[in-house]
């Protein structure tokens, strides 16, 4: 936990550096007859951003902080496992999008996920799998008239928008 | 009484078929969200809010508010029958609901949860229509340097009040305030905070990004590692006969009921302590109120009945300051506020005098809402004892599902999924390291609002800071805001510990 705690101040004090830096692209300064520039607002407050993750690494030093005491484990094994687990799919369903579409992603997702941690029968999933893309499609393309990505899988979907649109 | 005749009106509107069915159903599906452990009203709102496009505004926040209050009535259920809060705002309600789950009066306390709630909401409604006209009234003279003020003494109140790590709490605002400049400037139009020149960022950071991120992503996260153990059930036996029992007995505690909607209402309006505070303060005075204090903790029903009303009138209460100022008081009014941007009508004391029909339909729907959640918590107490049986392996992929589509509908663009998915595991991570995440929220949806209004004083006074301290409204609260900030901080300096240490 310590370890942990030591690390985020580091890494969001080089994000507020780099916010900092990045602000600067516009004028920061005082803009005659026009007020403060359009850097100044984000560049002062990265500048606060900066001071407390000093302020972070200094409670860090003095161990006043209840994470910069804590010799637990910031995640155990288990933690580690289940999280990373569901990141590395919703970051796989995520990238998939593109290619093969919300209508294939998602139940790719959901099947994985009901029959990989938690041991459903495929009875079960298949079910979720044919109705949630029905649903989705019915709530947000005909309803909500918001096209959802479709990737390479959008011929399947011509007949449909002959119907509904 | 000019209000009596507004809120005639009101009930009109709320009692129009399609809003009154929203409010049916989004009070249903608040007590589902409730019910679940893990999930609480800003989680629900936060999800939902993509889905309700669909209708039109006004009966989009009818919807979202009757979630808001379903919630607060769900949360008891898992408090009571799992010993786990099914929201932080239910944390108290878990003291005695638990303790008289065990003892084989589940029902009593569920039921006593439900009434109290409805007390909570009703009390508090009341007073919300008593209050909002004369402080909206009053909020129409505020110009560019009291909006500032008001907003700063938003974030102070998170600073003074909120009790997290402070450089920890201010760097959640901070941060919250950066992410919201992101995209083009407002007063001269250039693009700024582009990070890697990636165009998604032209079209700034929508605070439902974060919102979703967060609360949607990163609450399933925290609870996928936190719900790891198992978790045993109480049974609870309603029968019509034990439910009148169940009443004679809490007509005796009418006072712990009012203490808590009044205490939890006004708690309720300060945006950083909100219904969780509220709900726990409540719990303290009934407390010290009773003659038999010794009995809390082990199964006495005004330990549940005093946290209940609390929490809904503080739902109620947070409402007040986001209606008739702007400024939200809890992190799900903030997402109600960024919702209301959206949609054109900006929150704000001229949305008493512009829509006036939507405010009274909407505090009409509030009274509305309150019935219905009380008739379907108790008519339907044995369906949602039922979902807390729904496995977890089940509900999160469909949850993730809907965070993944509706980060995507407000934008239609896949660049805020993403930024969704790392706003989510970066908040996660965060939360693990005690950064409390509700400022930032707060932060993003107010930073759009907070800039200009710094900007425009500034360009009146020509660059002079006085100007929020010379206009008396402005300077009162900029006076409080700052006492409220160096309270704190006053603490860490040399001194302030030593007299610490002398006492």
């Amino acid at each position: 936990m310590r370890i942990a705690e030591l690390m985020m101040a580091l890494v969001m004090s080089v994000f507020s550096i780099y916010l900092m830096w990045k602000s600067t692209e516009l004028p920061i300064g005082w803009i005659p007859e026009e007020g403060p520039g359009g850097g100044a607002f984000p560049f002062w407050l990265s500048v606060g951003m900066l001071l407390c993750c000093v302020a972070i690494l200094f409670n860090w030093v003095r161990r006043s902080s209840p994470p910069s005491r804590s010799e637990e484990a910031y995640m155990d094994r288990e933690a580690v496992y289940l999280v990373g687990v569901v990141v590395v799919s919703l970051t796989a369903m995520i990238g998939a999008i593109p290619f093969i579409g919300v209508y294939f992603a998602l139940p790719l997702f959901m099947a994985f996920y009901m029959r990989f941690l938690g041991r459903h029968s495929w009875r079960l999933i298949s079910g979720f799998v044919v109705l949630t893309p029905i649903v989705t499609f019915m709530f947000f393309e005909i309803a909500l008239r918001k096209t959802l990505p479709k990737g390479y899988t959008e011929p399947l979907f011509y007949p449909l928008y002959d119907i509904f649109m | 009484m000019e209000i009596f005749g507004l809120l005639a009106d009101g009930f009109l509107i709320a009692f129009e078929p399609l809003n009154i069915g929203l409010v049916i159903f989004g009070a249903a599906v608040g007590l589902f969200i409730g019910a679940m452990p893990g999930l609480g009203s800003v989680n629900g709102v936060a999800i939902l809010l993509p889905l309700t496009f669909l209708v039109p505004p006004t009966s989009a926040v009818i919807f979202l508010g009757a979630i808001y209050y379903g919630a607060m009535y769900g949360g008891a259920i898992s408090s009571i029958m799992l010993g786990i809060p099914g929201a932080s705002t239910a944390v108290a309600t878990t003291f005695d609901g638990r303790p008289l789950a065990m003892q084989g009066k589940a029902d009593q306390a569920l039921i006593g949860a439900a009434v109290a709630s409805f007390v909570g909401g009703t009390i508090s409604v009341i007073l919300f229509t008593l209050f909002a006209p004369p402080l909206a009234d009053v909020a129409l003279a505020f110009g560019p340097p009291e909006e500032f003020a008001l907003m700063l003494l938003a974030f102070a109140t998170f600073v003074g009040l909120g009790g997290d790590d402070i450089p920890k709490t201010f760097f959640s605002i901070l941060i919250g305030l950066v992410l919201s400049a992101v995209g083009l400037d407002i007063i001269s139009g250039e693009p700024r905070l582009i990070f890697m020149d990636v165009p998604g960022f032209f079209h700034g950071i929508n605070f439902l990004v974060l919102a979703i991120g967060i609360y949607g992503i990163g609450e399933m996260l925290w609870t996928i590692e936190v719900s790891r153990g198992n978790v045993t059930m109480s049974e609870a036996t309603v029968t019509v006969r034990r439910t009148v029992d169940a009443l004679k007995r809490m007509a005796k505690s009418w006072k712990t009921m009012v203490m808590g909607s009044v205490l939890g209402y006004f708690v309720g309006i300060l945006p950083a302590a909100g219904a969780t505070p509220g709900s726990l303060m409540a719990y303290g005075v009934a407390k010290s109120m009773a003659k038999d204090g010794d009995s809390f903790g082990k199964g006495n029903i005004d330990g549940v009945l005093a946290p209940e009303s609390a929490n809904n009138a503080a739902s109620t209460g947070s409402m007040l300051p986001m209606l008739t100022l702007g400024i939200p008081g809890s992190p799900t009014t903030a997402i109600l506020l960024g919702g209301m941007v959206m949609w054109g009508l900006e929150p704000g004391p001229l949305l008493f005098v512009d829509h006036t029909e939507f405010v009274w339909g909407l505090i009409a729907s509030l009274y509305a809402a309150n019935f219905f959640a009380l008739l379907i918590n108790i008519a339907f107490i044995p369906a949602f004892i039922a979902v807390l049986k729904l496995p977890f392996t089940i509900l999160a992929p469909v949850i993730f599902g809907l965070c993944v589509v509706g980060g995507y509908v407000p934008t239609q663009d896949l660049h805020d999924v993403w930024l969704m998915l790392i706003f989510g595991v970066v908040g996660y991570l965060m939360r693990k390291l005690d950064y409390p995440l509700a400022p930032a929220v707060l932060a993003i949806v107010l930073g759009p609002i907070a800039e200009p209004a710094m900007r425009q004083s500034l360009i009146g006074s020509q660059g002079d800071l006085l100007i929020f301290f010379n206009r008396p409204i402005s300077g009162t609260i900029m006076a409080i805001s700052i006492i409220l900030i160096l309270m704190p901080l006053y603490k860490h300096l040399p001194f302030g510990r030593k007299k610490e240490a002398v006492e």
